[in-house]
C-alpha cells in the first residue's frame, strides 16, 4: 500500500484539505479509500510516535533481531540467543565489540557508532527479552550424564550457578544455542576469543574437546 | 607447574551434583553415581583453589570493574576524605579501567589498563587536561614506565617501548617489543614495571594462581637492561606484586605483595617487603606474612628460611601501587614515607582496604606506623571506587588512579593551587 507512506509525513492535514475541497462525483465514489487512508495514516503515526518516543529502543534493536531472533531466541547458526542475558555481561560484550577487544566483524561494525549510554540502553533492553527455551528434541541420557559430570568436575556452577543463569558479569548460558556454546568454549580454550578477564581461558585449559561437545549439548537442553 | 587437588575442593564439587536436573522430555536424569574418580585439580589459575566449603565463602568472588568509565560529573570525588590541610580533586576522567601511572619529562601522565587493552596519555594545557588513547589493541597492558623520553609498556607476556613518545602523542607508532621471554598465564599475569636507580627495568612475574607450586619462571621480580638483555631474578617467593619503588636514600627496592586467599578472613595480611640482596626469597607459596606456614605447602618448610616482610598491610587488602614521597608540598613528616594504594579486598566478608595510606618507616627501614591519606572508596561494604596506583607530580602533589571509575585524582596540600 504505497499510499500509506506519504500519509504519515503529512499527518492528514494537507492531504485531507485536498480531498475534502474537491468533493467531485468521482471523488465521492472513492470516498471510502481516502477516509480509510487517513485513519490508517493516523493510526500509523500514532504507533510510530509511540514507538519512537516512549520506546525508541524497540526500533533501534530491530536490526539485532534479524540475526539474534525477535523473542530472545536465535534461529541463526552460531549466533547467540540474547533473551534474559544479564545486563552487566551484555554491556561488557557490547563494549568489547565496540573496542574490538572481541572480534566479529558484523558486531564490530554495529557497535562502532554506539555511545556509552547506547551500550547501557541496549544491554538493559537485552536483559528484558524472554529467556530462550530448551530444545525439545529427545536427548541422550548417557551424554547428559557425562556432561553433568564434566560440569561438576570443572565447577561451572561456581560462577554460572547450578541452573546456568549466571549473574552480573557472568553470562546466562542455560538454553543457549548448542552450536554457539561449543564454538565459544572452543574459542576460549584455544585463546582465539579473549575474555574480559582470564577466567574462562584458565578454566578451559583442562576441558577436553569431547567434554566441550557434551557440555554444549547439555547446557542447550538443561531445564 | 604442579598442583595438588585438595580433598576439600573435591567434596565441594560433589556437593553440587544433586542440584542439576535435566530432561528434554520432562524426565529427571539420575545424577552420576559418584564424582568422577579422576577429577583433575582446578586449573592452577582458578581463584577457587583452597576455597573452603561453606556458604559465606561461596559468596565471595573477585570484583570485576565496569568496562565504561564513570562520567566526570558522577565521580565520587566529593565522597573521598583526606586529612585536614589536604585537598583532593579529579585530575582526569574517561579512561576505562585506569591502572598504573608513569610521568613523562614534559609532564604527560601515562596510564595503563588491565582489561580494555589501552594505554592513555593525559596532557595538560593551561590547567586543562586532555586524555588521548596512546595505544590500543594491547593485551592487558597494566604496566607503564618512563625513562629518557621513552615509554615502556608491559603487557601480559611482553615489554615494549615507544621512543620520543611525548613528541608523537597525536600519531604514535606501534610499540616495539624489547622483551618477551615471559609466561602467558592469565592468573596474576598482568604486570607492574618500573625503572630502578640502576637504570634497569624491573618486571614482576606473579605466581600463576592463588596458591600453587610453579616453575622457575614465576613468582619473582626480574630486571632487564632497557634493551631487553641481561635478565636477572632479583626476588623470589613473590606471589603477586603490583607496585614497587626504591628508597630515596638507601636505594633499596621495596615492593607490595598480595597474600593468599582462603586461608582465613583475617590472615594472612598483605605484605610490604624490602630487597636487601639480589635473589632473596620472600616465602610464597610456603610461608605467608613472615610467620604463617601455608596450610598445604608449608609442611616441611620453615618461615625462618625466608625473608620476612618489613610490614603487614592488612588482610586481603589488595596492596597495589606504592611510591616514596620525595616532594616538598606535603608536610615534612611525609618526606621519604611510602604512599600505598590498597585496592580493597574481595576475599573477605567484611571488605577491608579501598584506601590510600601513608607508611612511615623507622631508621632500620621497617614499618613504624601507618595512617590514612584517602578514605571513602568503601561504602556500606561495597566499592564506589578502587585506588590502584599512586604517583608524585613535579609540584609534589600525588596522583591516584581508580580502575573502577576510570579516573585519576590529584591530592595536594595547603592552599589549593591548580595542577599545571
Amino acid at each position: 500500500m504505497p499510499g500509506l507512506v506519504p500519509g504519515i509525513h503529512v499527518f492528514g492535514a494537507v492531504e485531507r484539505k485536498t480531498w475534502m475541497a474537491r468533493p467531485s462525483p468521482a471523488m465521492t465514489k472513492k470516498m471510502g479509500f481516502p477516509m480509510f487512508r487517513w485513519i490508517a495514516s493516523f493510526m500509523l503515526a500514532l504507533y510510530a510516535g509511540f514507538a519512537f518516543g516512549a520506546e525508541p529502543i524497540q526500533q533501534r534493536v530491530a536490526p539485532c533481531f534479524d540475526c539474534h531472533g525477535e523473542h530472545g531466541q536465535s534461529e541463526t547458526e552460531n549466533t547467540p540467543s540474547l533473551g534474559g542475558q544479564n545486563a552487566p555481561y551484555a554491556l561488557i560484550q557490547l563494549f568489547m565489540f565496540r573496542e574490538k577487544l572481541r572480534t566479529f566483524e558484523p558486531m564490530n561494525d554495529m557497535a562502532q557508532p554506539l555511545t556509552d549510554d547506547d551500550l547501557r540502553t541496549f544491554s538493559d533492553f537485552i536483559a528484558t527479552l524472554p529467556k530462550p527455551k530448551p530444545s525439545d528434541e529427545a536427548s541422550d541420557a548417557a551424554r547428559i550424564q557425562r556432561a553433568q559430570a564434566a560440569a561438576t568436575q570443572h565447577r561451572c556452577n561456581n560462577c554460572h550457578k547450578a541452573d546456568f543463569s549466571g549473574g552480573e558479569n557472568v553470562p546466562r548460558i542455560a538454553n543457549q544455542r548448542e552450536d554457539y556454546l561449543a564454538k565459544t568454549l572452543t574459542e576460549y580454550k584455544n585463546n582465539t576469543r579473549h575474555g574480559y578477564d582470564g577466567t574462562m581461558a584458565d578454566v578451559m585449559a583442562a576441558v577436553t574437546p569431547e567434554q566441550i561437545a557434551d557440555l554444549a549439548y547439555y547446557i542447550a537442553r538443561v531445564r | 607447574m604442579t598442583t595438588i587437588p585438595s580433598p576439600r575442593s573435591l567434596l565441594l564439587a560433589g556437593a553440587f551434583l544433586g542440584v542439576f536436573t535435566f530432561g528434554a522430555t520432562g524426565q529427571q536424569a539420575s545424577p552420576p553415581a559418584a564424582a568422577p574418580a579422576a577429577a583433575p585439580a582446578l586449573p592452577p589459575g582458578s581463584p577457587l583453589i583452597g576455597r573452603p566449603d561453606n556458604e559465606a565463602a561461596q559468596k565471595l568472588a573477585p570484583v570485576a570493574p565496569p568496562p565504561l568509565p564513570t562520567a566526570a560529573d558522577k565521580l565520587p570525588a566529593a565522597k573521598l576524605k583526606v586529612p585536614a590541610g589536604f585537598n583532593i580533586e579529579v585530575y582526569a576522567s574517561g579512561m576505562a579501567n585506569a591502572r598504573s601511572l608513569a610521568l613523562g619529562d614534559k609532564g604527560t601522565v601515562f596510564v595503563g589498563s588491565r582489561l580494555v587493552g589501552k594505554v592513555y596519555a593525559i596532557t595538560s594545557k593551561d590547567g586543562k587536561r586532555e586524555v588521548k588513547v596512546l595505544a590500543s589493541d594491547l593485551y592487558r597492558p597494566n604496566g607503564v614506565a618512563f625513562r629518557n623520553g621513552t615509554l615502556y609498556i608491559a603487557e601480559l607476556s611482553k615489554v615494549s617501548k615507544i621512543e620520543h613518545v611525548e613528541d608523537v602523542l597525536d600519531n604514535p607508532p606501534k610499540p616495539t617489543v624489547i622483551y618477551d621471554n615471559l609466561p602467558k598465564d592469565e592468573a596474576h599475569g598482568w604486570k607492574f614495571i618500573a625503572i630502578g636507580p640502576d637504570n634497569k627495568l624491573y618486571v614482576e612475574v606473579g605466581q600463576p594462581g592463588n596458591v600453587v607450586l610453579h616453575d622457575k619462571d614465576h613468582g619473582q621480580i626480574r630486571r632487564i637492561n632497557l634493551d631487553g638483555t641481561g635478565a636477572e631474578v632479583v626476588a623470589y617467593g613473590v606471589r603477586h606484586s603490583v607496585g614497587f619503588d626504591w628508597h630515596p636514600e638507601t636505594k633499596q627496592l621495596y615492593f607490595t605483595d598480595n597474600g593468599r586467599d582462603w586461608l582465613s578472613e583475617d590472615v594472612p595480611e598483605d605484605e610490604l617487603n624490602r630487597v636487601t640482596k639480589v635473589g632473596e626469597h620472600f616465602g610464597a607459596p610456603y610461608c605467608w606474612q613472615g610467620n604463617i606456614p601455608d596450610s598445604e605447602f608449608g609442611w616441611g618448610k620453615s618461615c625462618s628460611d625466608y625473608t620476612a616482610p618489613v610490614g603487614l598491610m592488612g588482610p586481603h587488602a589488595g596492596v597495589l601501587g606504592m611510591r616514596f614521597y620525595t616532594g616538598s608540598m606535603f608536610p615534612k613528616g611525609l618526606k621519604n614515607a611510602i604512599i600505598v594504594a590498597r585496592h580493597g579486598s574481595w576475599n573477605r566478608s567484611k571488605k577491608f582496604g579501598g584506601d590510600v595510606v601513608v607508611v612511615h618507616l623507622d631508621k632500620d627501614g621497617k614499618v613504624k606506623s601507618t595512617e590514612p591519606l584517602i578514605t571513602g572508596f568503601l561504602e556500606n561494604n561495597s566499592y564506589i571506587g578502587r585506588p590502584v596506583d599512586v604517583m608524585q607530580m613535579k609540584d609534589g602533589s600525588m596522583l591516584v588512579s581508580d580502575d573502577y571509575n576510570g579516573a585519576v585524582y590529584r591530592v595536594s596540600y595547603g592552599k589549593k593551587v591548580a595542577a599545571q
